[in-house]
């Protein structure tokens, strides 16, 4: 495509001129030869993208990704089918769009609602293969009485090997790849001491990298029951047997020491019959368990219900107080007697312009208890704890917020007022109307036709509020004794942060589970409240 | 909070509105002194905060205690940390991001607004339907989903996958069709078809009429959806912070809340200027393109 603008062509006609030019110019050549220029460009851009998604299933295959690679193909094909066609006009401006939309939209909608249903997080990471694999690989115990490998350590760029002999051969092995015989090794004395593009690792080495060391884990073979050549002292390796022995055909995990044994329960994971349970476990679904948990637990659930009814609160009071603050204003202001109304339009809308999460750290800063400009200052040294004491803190959030929401009323309320006729107020002194009575049946009814809509979607915006909330409070002044760190300024959004990243234990089914709530929460309220402004009719 | 200076000040600015206003004598005083009054409090609200940033930033060595005697001394020692601390890095990948992510907005939200207002085909009104309906979940709440999957993608593309620019750009540009194509699907609306008409009997092809026409006539509406997808994602903190990992990949969101998050030890002045350098671009434009952002934002969809 570049290629074509920059080499200079005799045989294109104006080779650097976009297609659009070249119309007038050469407005009785046939379409063919219009055509052909943007053929190429299109050419070049669908191959490039098929290279790509060439390239993507080829490594989807290799890295096992299948549904990756099942997406990909489609995808393809529905590229080159739709820029290849003559009939799929309208498909051709909507696929890009489309594909991203459907990737980052559309499926992590779905996913989340999938993963809402299972047990995905900390412990439950992956498949029950893998977890059968990492069990053994845990349990793992020197065999006793096996035979002392000595032992080479090898590097190459960064990554540890090490190097034995058993039975003759030379083996090499890392943490991926299991022993295998390695070519042109050279052996002394039952050591190896050279293998062809592997460092051996000197004493210095060893001693610099020591933990490394002895927390590499090589397995013996392909099959993780083999074991693994461990090493405590970098000069002799060790056969390792884990104690966990796994029965395919049974299913059963059994401790091969004590003899216990450990099936499968209903929550991916080993469990004994004393009830005990191995970790790691796998994801399985487990049904409604996500959603009635927060009810469920005990710790959880006064908390959860402070969280629930606070965001209802913290989004119902922004929009209110924003929109009759912004009202107000915008009234007092529309007095063609007060002059500088420019400036004065400027300098409001300036909270508003600065990004929210710069504003909200700074009133963060601000709001501090001991070392803050409000109490330090203005309040002269006073002692008041805005952002640590629960009401306070809630109160503080509702300022901030009013602070940095307000100008956009302001802009709505002003633009929607003057868009009000004035003989309407003309018409209606004349029949004697009071200024309170003009507000209340002329001004505010004609407001609210255009001005309604953005009032939901101001809700449904402040009802996901998370940054304000992350950055001002961090959801604090925690709760005590929740199994997730949660505070009384939290909201739902909040709260799935927290129990997705910041509680310890990564919990994705319950965050996506509590997501799905807020969705359907904030989904019906919007959709009742566009219904009642009639702005999906409008369509 | 102000009413102290809010008083000072307000009985000049009330003495020096006299002069010019047409309405004479009491019935100014009556209607129209106290909307100065009002303006001033106002005034003062929306602009302390930004002052005490402005101080913090050039306060030297400031920690939250000093910053506190506005403009105390002025020094560029915290613009000159800054760079220890990586805040350029951050710049420039917000503005990558931030750029690509409107163009790219731009680009294909415009096709799909052609597209369904020039074009009458088969699930046109379902296709409007359902990207309102997509709407509905808004992709704050699909983080964990969206964390997932740039995990997986990882292994695949590691260019798309966690802690990655592209990846973040394509996760925003996942939004390229909503809000902004309804925006734009009116305005083209608003475009007589007879334009495009007469360019077919004329013999040029769609891709022609979309490239040269359309766009051309549609430009301020371009310039709008462009800025407010870079302003939005500017302005994102939660998916930036959920996709991006090592330090020197962060945006200035996520780079400046590092800088702030603990009140007690952080590097206050420091992250004032970071946090001005980082205001000042976004707030000029907010002020000077004010009438365009404006008509976009009320036309329904609001700054993150």
């Amino acid at each position: 495509m570049s290629q074509q603008t920059i080499v200079p062509d005799s045989e294109h006609a104006p080779p650097d001129s976009p297609p659009g030019d070249a119309r007038p110019t050469r407005g009785d050549s046939s379409p063919a030869r219009n055509f052909g220029k943007g053929f190429l460009v299109k050419l070049a851009i669908v191959a490039l993208i098929d290279a790509v998604g060439l390239y993507g299933i080829l490594t989807a295959i290799a890295v096992e990704q299948w549904a990756i690679m099942a997406f990909l193909a489609l995808a393809l094909v529905a590229v080159n089918w739709i820029y290849f066609s003559r009939r799929t006009l309208p498909a051709k401006y909507l696929l890009p769009g489309l594909l991203f939309l459907l990737v980052y939209v559309v499926f992590t909608a779905a996913y989340t609602g999938y993963v809402a249903f299972t047990n995905y997080g900390d412990g439950h990471n992956s498949t029950k293969q893998d977890a059968v694999a990492a069990i053994l690989a845990q349990n793992e115990q020197r065999v006793e009485g096996s035979a002392a490998f000595p032992l080479t350590v090898l590097s190459r760029d960064d990554q540890l090997a090490f190097a034995i002999v058993r039975d003759g051969e030379a083996l090499v092995g890392t943490a991926e790849d299991p022993l295998a015989p390695a070519q042109g090794a050279k052996v002394e004395a039952d050591r190896v001491t050279e293998v062809p593009d592997w460092q051996v690792l000197g004493f210095a080495e060893i001693a610099q990298r020591q933990q490394e060391i002895v927390g590499l884990r090589v397995p013996a073979s392909d099959d993780p029951a083999d074991g693994s050549l461990r090493t405590q002292d970098a000069s002799t390796g060790y056969l390792y047997e884990s104690v966990m022995a796994y029965d395919e055909d049974a299913d059963t995990m059994t401790n091969t020491q004590t003899g216990v044994v450990y099936s499968p329960n209903e929550h991916g994971q080993f469990q004994a019959e004393d009830g005990s349970t191995i970790s790691p476990g796998w994801r399985v679904t487990v049904g409604f368990e996500n959603f009635t948990r927060a009810f469920s637990d005990d710790r959880l659930r006064g908390p959860f219900i402070e969280i629930f009814l606070w965001n209802f609160a913290f989004a119902l009071f922004s929009v209110l107080s924003t929109f009759v603050l912004g009202l107000f204003l915008a009234v007092v202001f529309n007095d063609p007697r007060v002059r500088g109304r420019k400036l004065l339009r400027a300098l409001l809308i300036l909270p508003y312009a600065v990004p929210a999460f710069l504003s909200a750290l700074v009133w963060k800063g601000m709001l501090n208890t001991r070392s803050g400009f409000l109490n330090q200052v203005i309040l002269g040294g006073a002692d008041i704890g805005w952002l640590s004491d629960p009401w306070l803190a809630k109160l503080s959030v509702l300022g901030v917020n009013l602070w940095l929401g307000f100008p956009y009323m302001f802009i709505v309320c002003t633009g929607a007022l003057q868009s009000i006729p004035s003989d309407v107020y003309e018409s209606a002194r004349m029949d004697g109307a009071k200024p309170w009575r003009l507000m209340r049946s002329i001004t505010l009814p004609l407001l609210m036709v255009s001005v309604a809509p953005l009032l939901v979607a101001s809700f449904a915006f402040n009802f996901n509020n998370f940054s304000l909330i992350y950055m001002l409070t961090g959801g604090g002044p925690n709760f005590v004794g929740t199994p997730v760190v949660i505070g009384h300024t939290d909201i739902l959004i909040s709260m799935v942060y927290s129990i997705a990243f910041e509680s310890g234990l990564k919990q994705y089914g319950f965050a996506s589970a509590l997501s799905i709530l807020i969705f359907l929460l904030v989904g019906a309220i919007s959709w009742w409240g566009f219904r009642r402004t009639r702005r999906l009719e409008e369509l | 909070m102000t009413t102290q200076t809010a008083r000072a000040t307000s009985t000049k600015a009330a003495g020096t509105g006299l002069r010019p206003s047409g309405t004479r004598g009491r019935r100014w005083w009556r209607e129209v002194s106290w909307r100065y009054l009002v303006a001033v409090v106002m005034i003062v609200v929306c602009v302390t905060p930004l002052l005490y940033v402005i101080s913090a930033s050039l306060n030297p060595g400031g920690t939250l205690v000093g910053s506190n005697d506005l403009f105390r001394t002025v020094s560029g020692e915290n613009f000159a940390e800054l760079e220890a601390r990586g805040f350029w890095g951050w710049l420039g990948n917000s503005l990558v991001v931030c750029t690509v992510t409107a163009i790219g907005t731009v680009l294909m939200g415009a096709a799909a607004a052609y597209a369904f207002s020039r074009f009458r085909f088969k699930g046109r009104e379902q296709g409007l339907t359902g990207l309102l309906l997509a709407q509905m979940f808004p992709q704050t709440l699909a983080f964990v989903a969206i964390f997932l999957l740039l995990l997986t993608l990882k292994d695949v593309f590691p260019a798309l996958g966690l802690d990655s620019l592209l990846g973040l750009i394509c996760v925003y540009l996942g939004g390229a069709l909503g809000v902004n194509t309804f925006l734009m699907y009116g305005f083209f609306n608003s475009i007589p078809r007879e334009l495009d008409e007469a360019a077919k009997m004329d013999g040029a092809t769609h891709t022609q009429i979309y490239w040269t026409i359309i766009l051309r006539l549609v430009t301020p509406i371009l310039a709008v959806v462009g800025l407010l997808s870079f302003i939005s994602s500017f302005g994102d903190f939660l998916i930036a912070k959920v996709v991006l990992q090592r330090s020197e990949n962060w945006t200035v969101a996520v780079g400046l809340y590092s800088l702030a998050a603990d009140e007690r030890t952080a590097p206050w002045g420091v992250f004032a200027a970071g946090a001005v350098i980082a205001a000042v671009p976004v707030v000029l434009l907010f002020l000077f393109l004010q009438k365009y952002i404006v008509g976009g934002l009320t036309a329904g969809s609001v700054k993150g």
